[in-house]
């Protein structure tokens, strides 16, 4: 089948596409967008996370005709040309990336929380990563790189106080 | 955005590291922008155009004889362009790390569930799922061997390897033994000069290194009928030395270029599908990429040995240790990879960081039908620290002392001996490192009671509201360990560094090739940073690790950044030597000028920065460029009988403490802190330094609460993230970290090797504080909810 979708504001097409495929898969292999990752591919390591229409999904768990005219943002998304989103930035800041491979599932997530809750408490960003695995950093300077980017943001020009709380 | 041709990922180029500090500096990694924008090129990311994909058939049994093997109809399907078996491998038939023990594919039988069978290489994975299905194997299931009192019966139970072809040290399903005995061993008349014994049994379960980017690679052939392979690995030369002779070509026609590697643990220490690539990308004549799934990952690599261990500890009333004497059974599984190796960590750190005037020690490591283990962070020594720290938590119990005081009374320091022989010559602050993690002040008790009201979140079970308090109580337990750094027993564990110096764009750049394995660690931060402070630049390329530069050895063993660092050290120095030459001959400096001559931001200076050249115009078109190896100081093999031997290049130290609050009714744990002091000589990267520590300590709380690899007669049951479960954010809490830096004479710039140690003490002391707090034996590992409950 053909599905067609827009991904980063870009239209996507891609062809010959196996009913059974997922959305991750088509990213991954079909329009050049390896970015989400391929951790566990059944919805439980968080790596491929990615907004579908604004919401953050797995990508893994996603089938390709499901997102046929629908709207994706995918890590390769997040920065606004060479200016990185403050969530990346604070990832790269904190020391929250080692290997990396479940950075850009995290930073979709912390994007998403930071977008609902301009400052979150520890015990709320936990609860908002609770669905992605990191096996290397020990999540520590991760909590660092979200209360990081939360800060940087509520101190941006333009941030609202309280935006979200 | 159809797939048409894509570009050369940005880090199989080349990675700019530009920045002004060097050593001891907290250095951005130069891959973290590539890594948040989504452009850091995995090895499962890689994509070629016509490239096929490749996948392994494997076995539904952990032991079986293969009466036939029918691939015809696979071969028949559409879209399949190879099918492979046994038959078809040009060369050797075997690989393996130590003993070359393992099929590349199952040859007439097949000794663990989920050893590779056949090969297919497919348009399409789902073209080659289906032609998998399709290969008909007709297998005669034999009982396996699942447990190591089974492996010793041999008259019951048979070999899995059988005599004719053993390929290990020893014999009758024995990978390897290693016995220590130091002082008189442990004789009656030693046993009669104890007040106090303890002895129990211990068990720890199989761990998965977890690693989230799975195994996986591009093979594409090459017009010179050699291959290159882009992969993820820990070391690339160890790989490249075992596929050569199965694909029957010279090392110069199998070159591997190191990918993007989404973490190892050790887990990428053997190969997975680097040959299988490389098989069907030379049959085909067509690039291969395979990607594992998680499920195939569980049975792709090997895991952390289960054992079963026995400890006898005697001491004094007043709290000195007499003897210990254990027994370390370690399940290697149905291949060797690098169980002599862990046998030997078992062995000699297995008395822990602790002055024992006698001991016997026996390890032994041995096949059977499990899945094959092998290497994970902390090689050996994880599994004797959980029973040597429950042992001494029991000692202390028994002379009703202080456990810290009673650790500290018999720590091991600067000076002490091993069981080995080996006199400890470098700090050894264990001491030191349990008072610090104890001094630490300690988190509020009922931390779920909030402006009078309950934070289900602070409580075990969390969200689940399964408690608002009740049933709830508190531990604190400690723990200290020991790990070695870099490989042992005589191996001449080396690594190779190209450093160059030259103008580009009118600025002086340094560039730094090495084959050393950036796994997520930081490696390439810290060569950037050895390099600006050994070269005075500013601007560091770090080229992509392949197997056109000498072997680095291989990112494990906390070895990395002592050995591949090291040999960028003493690059960075012939470098700086050769560009003071070249004053000599250009400037006609004297010898005394140049003896005192330092490279600080792009330029030759003196004294107190007083400038003499600038780097610019003292090299002109000239490059500058060395190349080194680095050895650590050699060391001797243990002797076979009495374990004695100068075996290992350094130790490292960490302690813990953890706090526990457990819901005794459900059996819920939830770890409320998890402190840690480590020595780590000097960091080179105090960042990076934490990093180690947390993650390290992180999969050490997995391995207390909640990480098993549950085999069944041989089988695998639990190969996913649903039922194997590691530490999520809600699981791991705050992590104190004190590290101490005493430098380490022997070592570069004094560091120690950080990345293991805290994956040892981590284990035993959180199920210390849940001792503390039940009051239960708990004598293995993971504990799981039933254990508290005893339901």
């Amino acid at each position: 089948m053909k599905v067609t979708f827009t991904v980063n504001g870009r239209q996507a097409e891609a062809e010959d596409v196996w009913e059974g495929e997922s959305l991750l898969y088509v990213l991954r292999e079909r329009v050049g967008l390896p970015g989400s990752k391929n951790a566990c591919e059944q919805g439980e390591c968080g790596s491929c996370t990615v907004y579908l229409d604004g919401d953050p999904v797995c990508a893994c768990l996603v089938a390709a005709g499901q997102v046929q005219g629908r709207e994706v943002r995918t890590v390769e998304g997040l920065a606004d040309g060479d200016t990185l989103d403050p969530v990346q930035q604070a990832f790269v800041d904190a020391g929250a990336v080692q290997c990396g491979f479940c950075t850009p599932g995290l930073l979709v997530q912390t994007h998403d929380l930071l977008e609902r809750r301009a400052r979150p408490s520890d015990a709320e960003i936990r609860e908002a990563l609770s669905g992605n695995l990191c096996r290397c950093t020990g999540y520590e300077k991760i909590m660092d790189a979200v209360r990081l980017a939360a800060a940087r943001k509520a101190e941006a020009p333009g941030a609202s106080a309280g935006a979200g709380a | 955005m159809a797939a048409t041709a894509r570009a050369v990922p940005r880090n199989l180029q080349e990675t700019h590291a530009p920045g002004t500090d060097g050593i001891g500096a907290s250095t951005l990694r130069p891959d973290g922008v590539l890594k948040v924008r989504g452009d850091f090129a995995y090895s499962s990311d890689l994509w070629h155009e016509d490239m096929l994909w490749g996948m392994a058939l494997r076995s539904p049994h952990p032991r079986a004889r293969i009466r036939s093997l029918d691939i015809s109809a696979a071969v028949a399907q559409p879209g399949v362009y190879a099918v492979l078996t046994h038959d078809d491998i040009p060369g050797s038939k075997f690989y393996g790390l130590e003993v070359v023990d393992q099929p590349v594919l199952a040859i007439d039988q097949v000794r663990f569930h989920g050893e590779p069978v056949a090969l297919v290489a497919a348009d399409h994975p789902e073209t080659a799922r289906r032609a998998l299905a399709k290969i008909r194997v007709e297998y005669e299931v034999l009982a396996p061997i699942t447990t190591t009192a089974q492996a010793l019966d041999v008259d019951a139970n048979g070999y899995v390897h059988a005599p004719d072809e053993y390929k290990a040290h020893a014999s009758d399903n024995v990978v390897h033994r290693q016995r220590i005995v130091s002082g008189l061993g442990v004789t009656d008349e030693v046993r009669a000069a104890a007040d106090v014994v303890v002895r129990h049994d211990y068990e720890v379960g199989m761990q998965d290194q977890a690693f989230l980017g799975p195994e996986s690679g591009l093979a594409v052939p090459a017009e010179d009928g050699g291959v290159d392979l882009y992969i993820a690995t820990q070391w690339l030369h160890v790989d490249r030395d075992q596929m050569c002779p199965v694909l029957g070509l010279p090392p110069e026609k199998v070159r591997l270029a190191l990918a993007g590697v989404g973490g190892a643990f050790g887990g990428r220490e053997d190969i997975s599908m680097q040959v299988h690539a490389c098989l069907l990308a030379l049959h085909t004549g067509k690039p291969v990429k395979i990607v594992y799934s998680r499920e195939e990952s569980f049975f792709g690599h090997v895991h952390r040995h289960p054992a079963v261990l026995t400890y006898e500890h005697g001491a004094t009333r007043d709290g000195r240790l007499v003897y210990v004497e254990a027994s370390i059974s370690l399940d290697g599984g149905a291949y060797a990879s690098s169980s002599p190796a862990v046998v030997g960590n078992a062995s000699s750190l297995g008395i822990g960081p602790y002055v024992v005037p006698n001991v016997e020690m026996n390890a032994a490591a041995y096949y059977t039908n499990n899945p094959p283990c092998g290497a994970m962070r902390g090689f050996g020594a994880v599994q004797a620290c959980f029973a040597y720290e429950s042992q001494m938590d029991r000692l202390a119990a028994e002379l009703g002392m202080d456990p810290v005081e009673l650790r500290q009374l018999n720590a091991v320091e600067e000076g002490s001996a091993m069981p080995t022989g080996q006199i400890i010559d470098s700090p050894a602050p264990v001491a030191e490192l349990l008072r610090r993690v104890k001094d630490m002040p300690l988190p509020p008790t009922r931390p779920w009671e909030s402006d009078g009201g309950t934070d289900v979140r602070e409580l075990p079970g969390g969200l689940s509201n399964t408690t608002h308090g009740e049933g709830v109580v508190r531990g604190v337990g400690y723990a200290v360990g020991i790990k070695n750094v870099g490989f042992s027993e005589g191996f001449d564990d080396y690594s190779t560094a190209h450093v160059r110096l030259e103008v580009v764009g009118g600025a002086p750049v340094a560039s730094v090739h090495t084959a050393a394995a950036e796994v997520g660690q930081g490696g390439i931060t810290v060569h950037a940073q050895i390099v600006r402070t050994e070269l005075g630049v500013e601007q560091v390329t770090i080229h992509p690790a392949n197997t056109r530069v000498g072997s680095a050895g291989s990112t494990s063993a906390s070895r990395q950044t002592y050995m591949t660092g090291g040999a960028v050290k003493l690059a960075a120095e012939a470098v700086r030597a050769s560009v003071l030459t070249l004053g000599r001959e250009r400037y006609g400096w004297s010898a005394d000028l140049v003896a005192g001559l330092r490279l600080e931001a792009g330029k030759v200076v003196v004294g107190r920065g007083e400038v003499v050249a600038d780097l610019v115009d003292l090299l002109g078109d000239d490059a500058v460029e060395a190349t080194r190896e680095h050895h650590h100081r050699p060391t001797q093999a243990f002797d076979r009988v009495t374990g004695q031997g100068f075996g290992h290049v350094q130790y490292t130290f960490c302690a813990h403490r953890a706090v526990v609050d457990v819901d005794v009714d459900l059996g819920l744990v939830k770890v409320v802190e998890l402190s840690a002091a480590q020595d780590v000589g000097v960091m080179l990267n105090p960042l990076s330094v934490l990093g180690q520590i947390q993650g390290g300590s992180t999969q050490g709380l997995g391995l207390a609460v909640m990480e098993e690899i549950l085999v069944e007669d041989g089988k695998v049951r639990n190969p996913s993230f649903t039922d194997y479960l590691i530490p999520t954010i809600l699981d791991t809490p705050p992590m104190r970290i004190d590290v101490l830096e005493l430098a380490d004479p022997h070592a570069p710039y004094g560091l120690r090797g950080v990345g293991e140690a805290p994956t040892l003490s981590s284990t035993p002391a959180v199920v210390s504080a849940i001792r503390a707090a039940t009051g239960l034996a708990l004598n293995r590992v993971p504990v799981r909810p039933e254990h508290l409950t005893g339901t």
